[in-house]
């Protein structure tokens, strides 16, 4: 086991050193670079803060680092990042992007954390009775459900909380933040509906995944056993089958997770929560492609991170699983 | 279900006579009833699509600002919008960008993946161990953010979009395509013809594609939907489809959410189309990778017994009809 995690933190290196190279030269390599957007954004006067001033390509490269040799430019960039955990500046705010991310972050985090609790409070206990009770009504309907789940855009789901409570009962959900420290059970109050919307189609996917593990795990022999020593079906599902349905529903719902955070983009954007899907926005609308990277790398790390978790919980969860 | 036992021999003989495509669509009309219906919702879709022109009562940006904000009525079954545009015609030619994208970003993704894959998968080695080190990375990112990213650079508009979703899409496929063509590689005839000296293209060509087809329409039809939603979130984020041409995305965003409260409609409409159709090619594609590949399937049979029967021949049969030409 802790072999099996060195093993995979080396193999991190690699897959890491990509990740930074496709932020980095993603900005750097699409046809029609940053500077060439900046600058014609700065000659149609859509710059802001430098108004009035003529643009300076030149400047304006040195500012970004662009004046160097790109091999320099990434050398300059991820030692930077390794060295001082310094992600650049703003190219609009003078201020660092770490300073700027930082307060996002727990917005986040706390908004992926209450949709992934909520979509497994529906999705496991639905997905496990319709396997149990497969081919019958009310399987047909869960399944179903867990279909539409997936289909329907959660950003349309959205915009339907808001506009049918709001015509029959004048009542939107409220799109001011609280913070948590602030006033814990009102922002989870305010949290539940945006959360819950993020989780829908991850609730869709998952029940699928949990039926039909549950429906493999099912057929199997020691299941048989059980029913034959004359168990009832309670035991026979929670004690025996349960577990062993539920290892693959962990990856699954691991895998799941970079749709999450991509999710939380919307979201965000809709019920106006100032997280980092907002920040991605907002950047990306300011055209501050520091940022923009910044967010972007910072993503990428959680989900390689929150994989290797997954795998590793793998492991601890299955003894019949060994890594070597 | 019954028909799964008929004598093996003959199925074999039947599926031998038919190519790959059309012996699936026969089998998804007798055996899939959900998926057919998905399949209808499809052509529906890219009915819609192609003759949207004929089939939208009003040009595709006729604007009549006296009918504005109109709730749906005879005149106007969807209702207006704020400039008084019909919003039947403006979702009936959403479908032909819904139907757009979506075909061509999925086949260009098979094309990117099969062009990944099938060299990662087929030489092995170094050259795999980089570049899934690469596609490792690609996939760390999640979706939408990196095509946001992506598209702000590149600027709004369908061809754009279609690119940057293909490309990215085709990055995740291509590991599909590799297992598949490792899976491949080891079989009899592959060490055969490496024997007789034919050239790598040529083996790649005349043996590992005809026999990959299988994965590959099972993911062209289970990816088609997550590419239409993604082109619909993207263009409600204001990335994907710019504004006068009507998607279903775009639709919903702007004006549809300003105005959603005082025009329902405008929301309503785009969204419960994206819906259905995103719906029924999600079944189409659960259908047809049931049909295709027995291993990935979810289960028939409840707690083993006579079912497990059924699906041991069912699993036969499939692998017979897996098996092309020789």
């Amino acid at each position: 086991m802790g072999n099996y995690i060195i093993r995979r933190l080396i193999l991190l290196v690699p897959t890491l050193f990509f990740v930074t190279v496709i932020v980095f030269s993603m900005i750097r390599l699409i046809p029609g670079t940053v500077v060439d957007v900046l600058m014609s954004e700065l000659i149609n006067g859509g710059g802001g803060s430098e108004g009035g001033v003529t643009p300076d390509r030149a400047l304006l490269e040195q500012k970004m680092g662009l004046d160097v040799p790109i091999h320099i430019q990434y050398a300059h960039w991820i030692s930077d990042i390794i060295l001082h955990g310094d992600l650049g500046d703003s190219l609009r705010s003078q201020r660092s992007v770490t300073e700027l991310m930082a307060p996002k972050i727990p917005v986040t985090l706390e908004l992926g954390i209450m949709a992934l609790l909520l979509a497994m409070v529906i999705s496991l206990p639905l997905g496990v009775y319709s396997a149990i009770r497969q081919d019958t009504g009310s399987d047909y309907i869960f399944r179903s459900i867990a279909i539409a789940l997936i289909a329907v855009p959660s950003f349309w789901i959205a915009t339907m909380v808001m506009v049918f409570p709001s015509i029959w009962w004048h009542w939107t959900p409220s799109t001011e933040y609280i913070a948590l420290t602030h006033d814990p059970w009102g922002n989870i109050r305010m949290l539940l509906i945006p959360s819950a919307i993020l989780g829908t189609s991850m609730a869709g996917s998952t029940m699928r995944m949990t039926r039909t593990m549950m429906l493999e795990v099912l057929r199997q022999d020691y299941i048989r056993t059980a029913w034959a020593k004359g168990l009832r079906e309670r035991v026979v599902v929670l004690r025996h089958a349960l577990k062993n349905a539920f290892i693959p529903v962990i990856t699954i719902v691991g895998m799941q997770l970079p749709i999450l955070v991509g999710g939380a983009v919307i979201i965000e954007q809709i019920f106006v929560l100032p997280g980092m899907g907002r920040l991605m926005l907002e950047s990306i609308n300011k055209r501050d492609y520091t940022l923009v990277s910044g967010i972007n790398l910072l993503m990428a790390v959680f989900v390689l991170l929150a994989n290797l978790i997954v795998d590793a919980t793998y492991g601890f969860l299955d003894p019949r699983i060994r890594y070597r | 279900m019954v028909e799964g036992v008929a004598p093996v021999s003959n199925l074999a003989e039947r599926s031998k006579k038919r190519p790959l495509l059309v012996d699936l669509l026969i089998r998804l009309v007798k055996e899939k009833p959900l998926g057919l219906i998905g399949g209808i919702i499809f052509l529906v879709l890219l009915f819609t699509g192609i003759f949207a022109n004929q089939l939208a009562p009003h040009a595709m940006n006729e604007v009549n600002l006296l009918a504005r904000l109109q709730p749906p009525s005879v005149h106007y079954w969807f209702g207006t919008d704020t400039v008084g545009r019909d919003m039947l015609s403006q979702v009936i030619y959403g479908a032909r960008v819904s139907m757009i994208v979506g075909m061509a970003a999925m086949s260009l993704s098979i094309i990117v993946s099969v062009a990944i894959g099938m060299p990662s998968g087929f030489f092995g080695g170094t050259f795999d161990l980089i570049v899934q080190r690469i596609v490792d990375a690609w996939m760390c990112f999640p979706g939408l953010i990196i095509l946001i990213s992506v598209m702000s650079i590149l600027g709004p508009g369908m061809w754009q979009m279609i690119i940057v979703l293909g490309i990215s899409g085709g990055i995740g496929g291509s590991r599909i395509i590799r297992s598949a063509v490792i899976g491949l590689k080891e079989n009899i005839y592959i060490t055969a013809s490496v024997a007789v000296g034919t050239p790598t293209l040529k083996i790649l060509i005349r043996h590992i594609i005809p026999n990959i087809l299988a994965p590959i329409i099972i993911m062209f039809s289970i990816g088609i939907g997550g590419v239409i939603l993604t082109e619909a979130s993207l263009s409600f984020l204001g990335y994907g489809i710019p504004p006068p041409q009507p998607s279903w995305g775009g639709m919903l965003s702007g004006l549809g959410r300003e105005f959603m409260i005082q025009a329902p409609w405008m929301a309503i409409w785009p969204g419960l189309a994206l819906s259905i159709v995103v719906f029924g090619v999600n079944m189409l594609g659960d259908a047809v990778r049931d049909l295709l590949d027995p291993r990935l399937r979810g289960g028939v049979g409840r707690y083993g017994g006579v079912k497990t029967k059924i699906k041991k021949h069912e699993l036969d049969r499939r692998v017979i009809t897996k098996v092309p030409g020789n």
